[in-house]
């Protein structure tokens, strides 16, 4: 049995805004029968860009019709520009979450809404992820879809890859291209980061970007490492050169903790945002 | 909340008479059988009085039944335990839809120096012998396949592969939790080697299960320890549950005769008046003999856990073969074996019976899922005439 939020049962048990609409201004069709999801969402736009209408219809699970019911709800009586904010994980969170395993169903309203907005503005739907290569047959998923999930969700194993976009929950056998493709993506981030740092070393941060720097630090390098193990990490507060963090998860009750602050959490931090950090553990 | 129980393959209530029979073992005889004093020795005999009582459901003999914790661990105790007594031959043979329980063992096996051959079925989920005469080889240590699937309900010719498995002087094991109380076996006029009973399938309680084995097949133990049942299964017995698995397998044999009649009535109304009322859907299996108990619907251009969680809303307790309701992302591993169509293949419902089902209980089911799948497809962007309905290719994106 799923561990469905009251929410996402009542999006299920009583969807907003099923049907269609008769010549609508803007149309985005993902997935298909044979995927075992579908969304077709379509929207009437009045002259100022408003989205005065929404409709849509879902072949899918409890979760992929929650999903597309709280899209239409969400994008109601927005501009396109501001619809075209919107992300998955804005989905999610508008249910109050969603199982891990069922990510791709919030993923899909995305795409639905990418789709229709493209739709819209009269240009072909060719992004970056829908080129390149196919990695995973079962499911027809590129290289370039699988790279931009795992920057976009920053996602560091194979299950969470399979969660947010379906490649490797197949036949399994593309499972060694997908761990080389999140390698290749945390090589390049790190290698970026890098580049960023040695360009910044020369200047002096302001608080405002030493705090960025900070929380962008922790996410790329600190966070996956933690969260393989089942531990995790959150940045509390900023004073001066004094970082203090908050340890979660099995990293809480972790008797090497301790070590990790300093040798890993402060030694990143140091390295990426500036010598002088001191890095502190505080209990909330 | 009214609650009309339909998933009877996935597990059982415990007979009133199972439970009664199972108390006092749990107060006042609560010795060891292996003791020496009589307080303990009086267990041992209503052990071997349970023994008795599943042998006679089976055709078999007590001493052919040793007891075991559930339906998982006599499939492993047969596979693994005649895989060691014959440590030359390294080749299996099964089918593509049999239970976890031994595919993934298997799949283990397969990893770990063994070579398995899995045997198709057609679209009636119907396998074909002499696919597995050619299969079965020299050094074939053991063939396993179940006896009634457990998605479907459809039953195997198991007698006709006992003899092209003896033929070829192979070793046969069958999963027959399904089968074990719902269909009359008779292992005496067999030549099926080991078969795998589990408790809860036919209202003894979870935690229970047997493994029939053939006299004279050679076979080492799986959990090795003391002497229990004659060395072919260490661990202190389940007395409480194994007494309950004894008295469900009396009542079983008094029952077969229902099964046959009143369950099968029930079931091919539910099935009948269901397809007539929710057109496009398929019933998996049909044309093959199943389970008296067993109906797998697919229906057409909807999706199964969104049928399960509005049969739920209702009270009613069925499965799906769909893709969401396990987690996986792929749809039953027996509809796609069967090549069930992809417009029907995630629209799967199982709903099975039991002699506790009423002709209400039918009623009810009759009444509230036709509406369900109407309701599910008026959201769906798919019928019968839409003009595309999406294949997967290389090209496509889910």
């Amino acid at each position: 049995m799923w561990d469905y939020s009251e929410k996402v049962k009542d999006h299920f048990l009583n969807p907003r805004n099923v049907g269609d609409i008769e010549s609508p201004d803007a149309v985005g069709e993902v997935g298909s029968l044979a995927c075992g999801d579908a969304l077709k969402l379509m929207m009437k736009i009045n002259n100022r860009g408003v989205i005065s209408e929404v409709k849509f219809k879902t072949f899918g699970c409890g979760s992929a019709i929650a999903s597309a019911s709280a899209l239409t709800e969400m994008v109601r009586g927005k501009t396109i520009e501001e619809a075209a904010k919107i992300t998955d994980n804005d989905i999610a969170e508008y249910l109050d979450g969603l199982p891990e395993q069922k990510m791709h169903c919030s993923v899909m309203g995305r795409e639905a809404l990418e789709a229709a907005i493209a739709n819209y503005r009269g240009i072909k739907l060719e992004k970056p992820v829908d080129e390149g290569t196919i990695v995973c047959k079962c499911f027809g998923v590129t290289d370039n879809k699988i790279a931009h999930e795992v920057r976009e969700h920053k996602l560091t194993t194979i299950e969470q890859v399979t969660n947010y976009c379906k490649a490797g929950g197949g036949c399994q056998s593309c499972h060694p291209q997908i761990q080389a493709i999140i390698d290749e993506v945390w090589h390049k981030e790190k290698e970026k980061a890098m580049i960023e740092k040695t360009q910044k070393s020369a200047r002096k941060l302001t608080n405002i970007q030493k705090m960025k720097l900070v929380q962008e630090t922790i996410e790329r390098d600190i966070r996956p490492a933690l969260l393989v193990d089942g531990g995790d990490i959150e940045l509390i507060d900023i004073d001066g050169d004094r970082v203090m963090v908050s340890f979660r998860g099995s990293c809480s009750a972790c008797p090497s903790s301790g070590v990790t602050l300093k040798s890993t959490v402060e030694a990143k931090l140091r390295e990426f945002v500036t010598d002088t950090l001191i890095v502190e553990e505080v209990t909330s | 909340m009214k609650v009309v129980y339909a998933d009877n393959n996935a597990t059982t209530k415990v007979a009133p008479e199972v439970l009664e029979e199972m108390l006092p073992f749990f107060s006042n005889y609560y010795g060891n059988p292996s003791s020496m004093h009589l307080f303990g020795g009086q267990v041992a005999k209503n052990i071997d009085n349970a023994r008795q009582k599943v042998a006679a459901l089976i055709g078999a003999e007590p001493e052919e039944i040793v007891f075991t914790s559930c339906g998982t661990e006599s499939d492993n105790t047969a596979i693994l335990g005649i895989l060691r007594a014959n440590p030359r031959k390294k080749h299996i043979v099964i089918s593509r839809v049999e239970h976890p329980a031994v595919y993934n063992l298997c799949t283990y096996l397969a990893q770990n120096g063994y070579h398995v051959t899995e045997l198709g079925v057609d679209k009636n989920g119907m396998l074909n012998p002499d696919e597995l005469s050619d299969a079965v080889r020299e050094d074939t240590a053991v063939v396993s396949i179940m006896y009634a699937n457990n998605e479907t309900g459809v039953i195997f010719p198991i007698e006709k592969i006992a003899g092209i498995v003896k033929q070829k002087g192979s070793v046969l094991h069958t999963d027959a939790v399904q089968a074990v109380g719902k269909i009359p076996l008779n292992l005496s006029q067999s030549s099926i080697d080991l078969l795998t009973i589990s408790g809860h399938k036919l209202h003894a309680p979870k935690g229970v299960g047997a493994l029939y084995i053939r006299k004279g097949t050679s076979i080492s133990p799986f959990i090795i320890g003391g002497h229990q049942e004659k060395n072919r299964r260490g661990g202190t017995e389940n007395v409480p549950s194994i007494i309950g698995l004894g008295k469900a397998c009396e009542l079983a044999k008094k029952c077969m005769g229902e099964e046959q009649t009143r369950v099968k009535q029930l079931r091919d109304r539910l099935e009948r008046e269901i397809v007539e009322k929710a057109p496009d859907a398929i019933i998996n299996g049909y044309k093959s003999p199943r389970l008296p108990n067993t109906t797998n619907i697919s229906f057409e251009f909807v999706e199964g856990e969104a049928i399960l969680l509005l049969l739920n809303e209702k009270g009613i307790c069925a499965s799906s073969g769909s893709a969401c309701t396990s987690g996986s992302l792929e749809p039953s591993h027996v509809l796609r074996a069967m090549g069930v169509p992809f417009t029907a293949v995630h629209g799967s419902v199982r709903l099975s019976l039991c002699r506790y089902n009423t002709s209400e209980d039918v009623d009810y089911i009759v009444e509230h899922l036709p509406p369900i799948v109407r309701r599910l497809r008026q959201i769906s962007p798919y019928n019968r005439d839409s003009k595309f309905q999406g294949q997967v290719s290389a090209s496509h994106h889910c």
